[in-house]
């Protein structure tokens, strides 16, 4: 968790997507233009706020094999760093949306709330909302960590069955990869997007999704601190 | 394992039939629900019909199922601990309460179609999937319940827990049921959207007898 190297990684890719993503040469679509630029900014956000709930939800499993109250702490500051990209994302994407969507195409705000992929992250963000409502209502350490570890676990499983559902019941999306497309999503696909983006793309998510991890890892360590003597009573047990 | 179950949702059903007044609670409630709207949207066309019918749904389902857990004491859960299976348990809590939100799915659907109306085409098609609908609400609605117990018995965050994890099943409940309608689906999309729906019924039960013995230990 000390050492430095990734957070060095973390600060030079995210140099690179600033620099790189405002300079560097982009195709440039109708409607889109040089907004294809935020790619690296919504996009990667998804990406990290993913990611970044995976390993919640992959603390929260842990927790419930092993009774170790820091995996709980790692559990809820990952899933409050999840949270934090999930709010950005939807400040890029509403950035975006104004420009393109609103602007251009001459969609209406209530129409672009009943996108698939809005849809999913509106629960997402729900869901972990719940989790810390529900992190709030304990009093008591051990069973707080454990009703939550049980709640996120079936919370996480639901929502990601949830990406597979959705799609089948919305028709249309005006997000490329819906319905229209091979399906899936064009940034992962490799035929779908522009080598050009691809040069920053891929760089921005791991810078990212590195910084949440810094975010999260800073949060815990802290936690860590101020709640050393419950963990060295509750370890030796 | 099946005897100590059915011993649970015997147990259960003795209880409710001894404590009436959680029954007709629930059953007054969906009275005065469906009074009141009729009050205030009298024939509303078949999209609002239907979404209206699927959120009174969840909140029937909020109510019955809530004290399923709330109801039973600390004592009595740990009389229960020393008798059977925590999966035992939960399977003979999430059978109850199917039982139960199924019966009151029915009667809110009754209900529903006397006071607000019916643009219904296909009235058999839509029970069937109200019955869906009530055993998936309801098996959600259990597990929740299970959680909220645990946090100083507050009915309020079961809803707030459910409900996202509660959205996708709904969704698809509300697409499925404007088959009933008379809308035309693609060949096999009834089919399909009534397989997801099973299928997610089925991981909900799987999720809740993996994890419950988590919640059940203290």
């Amino acid at each position: 968790m000390t050492k430095s190297w990734w957070k060095i990684t973390s600060f030079v890719l995210l140099i690179y997507t600033v620099t790189g993503g405002f300079l560097l040469d982009v195709p440039r679509l109708p409607i889109l233009n040089e907004t294809i630029r935020n790619l690296y900014f919504h996009v990667a956000m998804w990406f990290a706020m993913t990611i970044l709930f995976s390993i919640s939800f992959f603390y929260s499993i842990r927790y419930l094999r092993r009774f170790d109250l820091r995996d709980d702490i790692f559990a809820r500051h990952f899933a409050s760093a999840g949270c934090l990209f999930g709010i950005l994302g939807y400040i890029t994407g509403f950035i975006w949306v104004s420009v393109t969507w609103v602007a251009d195409q001459g969609q209406s705000l209530s129409g672009v709330i009943r996108e698939p992929k809005l849809i999913f992250a509106a629960i997402g963000l729900l869901i972990y909302g719940a989790y810390f409502v529900l992190r709030g209502s304990f009093t008591d350490i051990d069973k707080r960590a454990k009703t939550s570890a049980v709640y996120s676990i079936f919370a996480y499983v639901m929502l990601f069955v949830t990406m597979f559902i959705i799609p089948r019941i919305v028709e249309g999306s005006l997000h490329p990869g819906g319905k229209g497309g091979q399906g899936g999503n064009p940034a992962l696909n490799f035929k779908d997007i522009d080598s050009r983006l691809r040069m920053v793309f891929y760089p921005a998510v791991l810078g990212w999704t590195l910084l949440g991890v810094w975010i999260a890892t800073l949060r815990i360590r802290t936690q860590l601190i101020t709640d050393k003597p419950l963990l060295h009573t509750t370890h030796k047990n | 394992m099946f005897t100590s179950i059915t011993a649970l949702v015997k147990k259960d059903i003795l209880l409710e039939l001894r404590q009436q007044h959680t029954f007709y609670g629930i059953l007054l409630y969906i009275a005065s629900t469906i009074f009141v709207l009729s009050l205030s949207v009298d024939e509303p066309d078949a999209k609002a019909w239907n979404g209206i019918f699927w959120v009174i749904q969840l909140f029937i389902c909020v109510n019955a199922v809530a004290k399923s857990f709330l109801q039973e004491g600390r004592g009595r859960m740990l009389y229960y601990y020393t008798l059977v299976h925590p999966a035992a348990f939960i399977v003979a809590k999430l059978l109850y309460n199917l039982v139960l939100m199924l019966f009151m799915s029915i009667v809110s659907l009754l209900l529903y179609t006397l006071f607000i109306g019916n643009p219904l085409s296909n009235i058999v098609q839509f029970i069937g999937i109200a019955v869906l609908g009530g055993i998936s609400i309801s098996l959600v609605f259990t597990l929740m319940s299970a959680i909220a117990a645990k946090a100083q018995h507050n009915a309020a965050l079961m809803a707030i827990l459910g409900f996202p994890v509660i959205l996708p099943l709904l969704l698809l409940l509300m697409r499925l049921s404007r088959t009933a309608f008379n809308e035309v689906f693609k060949e096999g999309a009834v089919l399909q959207l009534t397989g997801l729906i099973i299928g997610l019924d089925a991981l909900i039960i799987a999720m809740a007898v993996i994890l419950f013995p988590y919640l059940w230990k203290d």
